[in-house]
C-alpha cells in the first residue's frame, strides 16, 4: 500500500533545475492525495510566466518519480494556475514527452538544458566551499584555492552537496582530487583561479538571488505556501537584516 | 534632482511604462495573468507604505504618472520603454499614443522608446522608420518573450533582428534595450540566456545594448558578456527593489556590477509603475555595501551619482546643469578590492 510518506520522499527527488532545490523544499507541491494505487499531485510555480521549459521538466520529472514507486499504478501531476497549465497538463496526462507536449516549440529535448543548470549548480556548490575557507582563513590567498583538494574540506552538508553535484556531472569525488575545476572536471592554471572564483560567485549570487525571490513570489502569491516551504539554508544564503 | 548631506543628485529613470492592464483592455486570460505577476512583484518588493491597491496598479494615466516621477519622485528625467504585448492586451500593454503625446508635452522630462518585432520581416522594417520619425527615435525597447502569433520568442540574432539592427544605425537610433523573457524558440534551452545579446553587441559595436534586470534572472551571464563586450550596459530595473527586502543581496548584484562592467554602465531606473522612483532614490542615495563584505569597496557618492542619471544622461545627450555634473577631475574608475 503506497503511502503518503513515499510519495513525499518520491517529490523531495524533484529539482527545480534553476533553483537547485527540491520542489518540496520551495513549496511547488500544492496537493498531494492518494486513492489506492491512484496518485494525484498539484503543482504550484512563483508566477504564470514561469519558464515553461522549467515547469515541464519539474512536473514530467514529479510524475516519473512517482510512477516508479510500487503501488502507484496511476499518476495524475497536474501544473496549476500557469500560462501553459493546459497544453503542460495534456501533456502529462497523455504521456506525450517533451516534443509531444510543446510540438513545433521544442527542437530536440531538454537534457542540454538540465545539463546547463547542473553545471551552474556545481559551480556554485564549489564557490560555497571554497569561499567558506577563504573566510576561515585569512592566510589563505584566492590563489592557494588552486591547491585546495577535496580531502581539505571540512566534513558536512555543504561539502556532501558538492560531492553529489560532482557526481551529477560525472566528475571524480576522490580525496585527492582538486576542488575548483571546470564543467569537465579539469583544474585552471593557478593565474585564472581568482578570474574562476570570482565568476564562480556570480553564478552562487545568481541562484541564491533566484531562489529567495522565488520563495517570497511563492508566499506572496499563495498566502498558505510559507508553511510548506523549508528555511532557507543558511549556509546557501546571504545574512540580511530584513527578513 | 535629489538632494542629500550637502550633494545633489541628477535623476534619470530610464525605464518607465504607462501602461493599461485594465479587464476592458485584456484580450485573454494572460493579460491577467501577465499584470498579476507584477502586482506580485510589486507587492513581494515594495515597503508597506508603498503599496499601491490592484485597481491603482492596473492604470495610471499621464498625471499620476508626472505626480509620481517628477513631483513626487525627484526624476529629472524619465525614458519610456514600452512592452506592446499585443497578444495579451487589445490595445496593447503600453500606450504608444498617450504616453508620446506626453513626452511630446514635456520633451524636457520625457523621452519615448518604441517596440519593434523582427518577425514581422519587411513590414515592421518599414513600420520602423515611420516609427524613426514620427517618434524621434533615439532609443527602442525589445522583450523577446514576446509572443506573436504560434511563435512565443525571438532572439537578438535571428538573421531579421540583425536586419533591424542595421536599420538603427541608419537612422540614428543607438539605444537598444533588451528585456529577457521566459520562451524563445526552440524551448530546448535557457531562454534567460544572454549570449545573443554577446553576438548582436559584437556584430554593432556602435550600438549600445542596455541589458535591462542587469541580466537577471541570469547575473553570471550578462556580467560574463558585459566584461568582454564594451557597448553592453546594465539597466537596474527590478534588482534595486531588493535594496528593501534584502540589501545584502542587493550589495552583492551591485558589487558584481561594479567588479565586472564598470561604474560608467550601470543605469537606474524605477520600472515604474512596477515600482514609484521616490523611495528607491532615497534608498539608493543611502545605501552602502555591508563593512563585513570585504569583497566589495564601498560605494562613493560619484558612483551612486552616475548610477542615478549621469550615466544614462550621457547616453540620452541629456542636458544635465553644470553643478549637476561631476568634475572632470572625479576619478573614472574605481578598483574593487
Amino acid at each position: 500500500m503506497l503511502t503518503h510518506d513515499q510519495a513525499r520522499a518520491a517529490l523531495h527527488t524533484v529539482v527545480d533545475p534553476e533553483l537547485d532545490e527540491p520542489i518540496t523544499d520551495l513549496g511547488f507541491v500544492r496537493s498531494l492525495e492518494i486513492d489506492g494505487t491512484r496518485v494525484t499531485v498539484h503543482l504550484r510555480l512563483p508566477t504564470s510566466f514561469c519558464a515553461p521549459n522549467f515547469a515541464y521538466l519539474m512536473a514530467s520529472d514529479a510524475k516519473d518519480a512517482l510512477a516508479a514507486l510500487p503501488g502507484a499504478d496511476e499518476v495524475a501531476v497536474l501544473l496549476d494556475d500557469h500560462h501553459d497549465s493546459e497544453l503542460i497538463n495534456r501533456g502529462l496526462a497523455d504521456d506525450a514527452g517533451y516534443r509531444g507536449t510543446f510540438g513545433a516549440e521544442a527542437g530536440q529535448d531538454l537534457d542540454e538544458l538540465r545539463l546547463t543548470f547542473r553545471r551552474k549548480a556545481h559551480t556554485a556548490a564549489m564557490e560555497r566551499a571554497l569561499t567558506r575557507l577563504l573566510r576561515a582563513d585569512p592566510e589563505l590567498s584566492e590563489t592557494d584555492l588552486h591547491d585546495v583538494t577535496l580531502a581539505d574540506l571540512p566534513e558536512g552538508a555543504q561539502t556532501e552537496g558538492l560531492l553529489r553535484r560532482r557526481g551529477a556531472l560525472g566528475l571524480r569525488t576522490g580525496p585527492g582530487e582538486p576542488v575548483l575545476v571546470d564543467d569537465a572536471g579539469r583544474p585552471y592554471p593557478r593565474e585564472e583561479v581568482p578570474l574562476r572564483l570570482r565568476f564562480a560567485r556570480s553564478i552562487r549570487i545568481s541562484i541564491d538571488g533566484n531562489a529567495h525571490f522565488c520563495r517570497g513570489l511563492l508566499r506572496t502569491r499563495y498566502p498558505d505556501s510559507g508553511a510548506d516551504q523549508s528555511p532557507e539554508h543558511v549556509s546557501r544564503t546571504v545574512r540580511t537584516n530584513a527578513s | 534632482m535629489y538632494s542629500k548631506d550637502g550633494e545633489n543628485y541628477y535623476i534619470v529613470d530610464a525605464h518607465v511604462a504607462l501602461w493599461d492592464a485594465r479587464p476592458e483592455n485584456q484580450l485573454n486570460i494572460h493579460g491577467k495573468q501577465f499584470i498579476d505577476c507584477f502586482y506580485d512583484y510589486h507587492r513581494n518588493l515594495s515597503p508597506e507604505s508603498e503599496r499601491w491597491t490592484y485597481e491603482e496598479y492596473l492604470y495610471q494615466g499621464g498625471e499620476r504618472l508626472l505626480k509620481d516621477l517628477f513631483t513626487d519622485g525627484y526624476v529629472d528625467h524619465a525614458i519610456f520603454q514600452p512592452a506592446h504585448l499585443g497578444a495579451f492586451y487589445r490595445n496593447g500593454f503600453g500606450q504608444t499614443e498617450e504616453a508620446f503625446a506626453l513626452a511630446s508635452e514635456h520633451p524636457d522630462k520625457l523621452t519615448y522608446n518604441h517596440c519593434f518585432d523582427p518577425r514581422l520581416e519587411q513590414a515592421g522594417l518599414d513600420q520602423l522608420r515611420r516609427d524613426a520619425e514620427r517618434f524621434g527615435l533615439k532609443g527602442v525597447k525589445l522583450y523577446t518573450a514576446e509572443w506573436r502569433g504560434d511563435s512565443r520568442g525571438y532572439k537578438l540574432d535571428d538573421p531579421w533582428t540583425y536586419r533591424y539592427f542595421e536599420a538603427c544605425q541608419e537612422l540614428g537610433i543607438r539605444n537598444i534595450h533588451i528585456h529577457k523573457g521566459p520562451t524563445i524558440r526552440p524551448l530546448d534551452r535557457d531562454a534567460f540566456d544572454v549570449a545573443d545579446v554577446d553576438k548582436a553587441a559584437t556584430d554593432f559595436t556602435d550600438l549600445n545594448f542596455v541589458v535591462e534586470h542587469c541580466g537577471l534572472p541570469r547575473l553570471e551571464d550578462f556580467c560574463w558578456i558585459a566584461t568582454q563586450e564594451p557597448n553592453v550596459h546594465a539597466g537596474l530595473a527590478v534588482a534595486i527593489p531588493f535594496m528593501h527586502t534584502r540589501p545584502r543581496y542587493f550589495a552583492q548584484i551591485i558589487g558584481e556590477l561594479l567588479y565586472w562592467l564598470d561604474e560608467d554602465r550601470i543605469q537606474f531606473s524605477s520600472d515604474y509603475a512596477l515600482w514609484t522612483p521616490r523611495w528607491l532614490v532615497e534608498m539608493f542615495v543611502d545605501f552602502q555595501i555591508p563593512e563585513d563584505m570585504t569583497e566589495y569597496a564601498p560605494l562613493t557618492v560619484a558612483q551612486k551619482k552616475k548610477i542615478l542619471g549621469l550615466n544614462a544622461a550621457a547616453m540620452y545627450d541629456l542636458d544635465v546643469p553644470d553643478e549637476l555634473r561631476l568634475p572632470r577631475e572625479e576619478p573614472q574608475a574605481v578598483a574593487v578590492a
